[in-house]
């Protein structure tokens, strides 16, 4: 069972280490886009800190939307994900493989890179701490979400704006209760809350998102 | 033998068999709409405080309640030709994107209006109305989602899978938005309640949203109908209904 899980997750994490812009190109992004926003609207660090939370996270999830679109692109032009889906191995956990992986070589350097990001739009110190736990964990729920999305539109020609149409509206919850863990600690409020939601979105998207993502797969490959 | 009968006879049996229904729902649709919409504008009561402006309630509640109703027919629909690849099913489940979409789109549009005068400005981002912008997104995404496969198999499937995935998130959005909402306490607007609305308005509410559920069946029906005539268009009898002159199209 676990055999499928772990040479896919190794794969493909090898692939993306072999090809680094894969994981340079979202995190890249990530920097630039928000470079923007003092450029767009002001320099001046109380205004910048008043909206770096919303700023931040909005951002992390438009570079996630991004990467995700490769998630079965490339296995889909190739032929792998026909080979994925016809093996005798659970597509259920190769699929939860292929989207951890893609979270290890997205969502964590996202995450990773989120505080000095903040530091850079004068996020306030109560903010770092919320940031990234809440980044660590809603990254995964959008790569786990836009998973299902990915799936659905591999096989289309023009895929990539309709997946972000069609996976956005799934991503707002992730959005407001991170963006809001963030703005609730630098006010000085507890961040259970948000952070409990959190982690039951994660852990409700792990347990349907494989299983909607294989289903769309195959619908994808067979029709 | 049976799977075959059924698969084939489903589509065939909605077709002749709605024909009889629809003059029947439709007459029911009219009348019931005709009096919620008279007894509505012209002799329910003024609001004390909103004077005319509130009667565009009775357009407003009605599309709301359809448009969310209207989705979760799409989802099941969706499910049902999933699990028991019912033609009939997948059909139903494409015709009623549109139309839910439309009804999402007139409960907005009446908010705003009704928004000008009652609030002075029309878009808040209140909970409800940012949660029916977020079902409008769902709607356009499976009916995009439905076009842009060339197969009509796979575009069933997927949109089935779509609006499945959406129908396990609304609950969740709305939930967020609503917590999103109260946390930011953005201002003192607080959308009247119909509970506490008098009898005397709300009893053509109530007409009018069961109006609204009759034109829903006959519209959803209807585009069903279509749908039917398209997809089975290649077979003896849709050829023999429509005559020679559906011969052309092929």
């Amino acid at each position: 069972m676990g055999q499928g899980f772990l040479a896919i997750l190794r794969r493909d994490v090898l692939l993306a280490f072999r090809n680094r812009g894969e994981i340079a190109n979202p995190v890249i992004f990530f920097f630039i886009v928000v470079t923007l926003i003092p450029l767009g609207l002001t320099p001046e660090a109380s205004r910048l800190a008043e909206i770096a939370p919303g700023i931040l996270w909005v951002m992390a999830l438009l570079a996630s939307l991004l990467s995700v679109e490769g998630l079965f692109l490339s296995d889909y032009r190739d032929g792998t994900l026909e080979q994925l889906v016809i093996s005798p191995q659970p597509l259920y956990l190769m699929v939860l493989a292929k989207i951890l992986a893609h979270w290890l070589i997205s969502g964590l350097p996202l995450t990773l890179l989120a505080p000095v990001l903040g530091m850079m739009l004068s996020l306030p110190e109560a903010g770092y701490f919320p940031l990234v736990l809440g980044l660590l964990m809603g990254t995964a729920v959008l790569s786990l979400v836009g998973a299902i999305g990915a799936a659905l539109t591999v096989a289309l020609r023009k895929g990539g704006l309709l997946l972000s149409l069609i996976v956005m509206p799934l991503y707002m919850p992730v959005l407001i209760f991170g963006s809001s863990a963030v703005q609730r600690s630098v006010d000085g409020f507890s961040i259970e809350g948000p952070m409990a939601v959190m982690g039951a979105l994660l852990a409700f998207s792990l347990l349907i998102s494989p299983f909607a993502t294989a289903g769309a797969l195959r619908v994808s490959m067979h029709g | 033998m049976w799977q075959w009968f059924h698969r084939l006879g489903s589509p065939r049996w909605f077709y002749q068999a709605s024909g009889k229904w629809l003059p029947w729902l439709s007459g029911v649709a009219v009348l019931l709409l005709m009096i919620g919409i008279a007894w509505g504008l012209g002799f329910a009561p003024q609001d004390a405080k909103q004077g005319n402006s509130f009667r565009i309630i009775y357009i407003h509640v009605p599309a709301s309640f359809l448009a969310l109703a209207g989705y979760y027919v799409m989802a099941l629909a969706g499910a049902v030709g999933l699990i028991w690849k019912m033609k009939l099913a997948d059909m139903v489940m494409k015709s009623a994107a549109p139309i839910g979409a439309a009804l999402t789109f007139i409960a907005l549009v009446t908010g705003a209006v009704w928004g000008k005068p009652t609030w002075g400005t029309y878009w808040v981002w209140d909970a409800r109305i940012t949660s029916m912008l977020v079902l409008f997104f769902l709607y356009l995404g499976v009916i995009a989602l439905q076009y842009s496969y060339s197969g009509q198999d796979a575009a069933n499937k997927a949109s089935a899978v779509l609006s499945l995935v959406g129908m396990v998130n609304i609950p969740i959005i709305y939930k967020s938005v609503d917590w999103w909402y109260t946390l930011h306490q953005p201002a003192t607007i607080k959308l009247t309640e119909a509970p506490s609305m008098h009898p005397d308005m709300f009893h053509p509410l109530l007409v009018m949203i069961l109006g609204f559920y009759c034109f829903y069946a006959v519209v959803l029906i209807l585009n069903t109908r279509t749908e039917i005539l398209y997809r089975e268009r290649r077979t003896r009898w849709v050829q023999d209904m429509v005559g020679p002159a559906g011969e052309s199209g092929q």
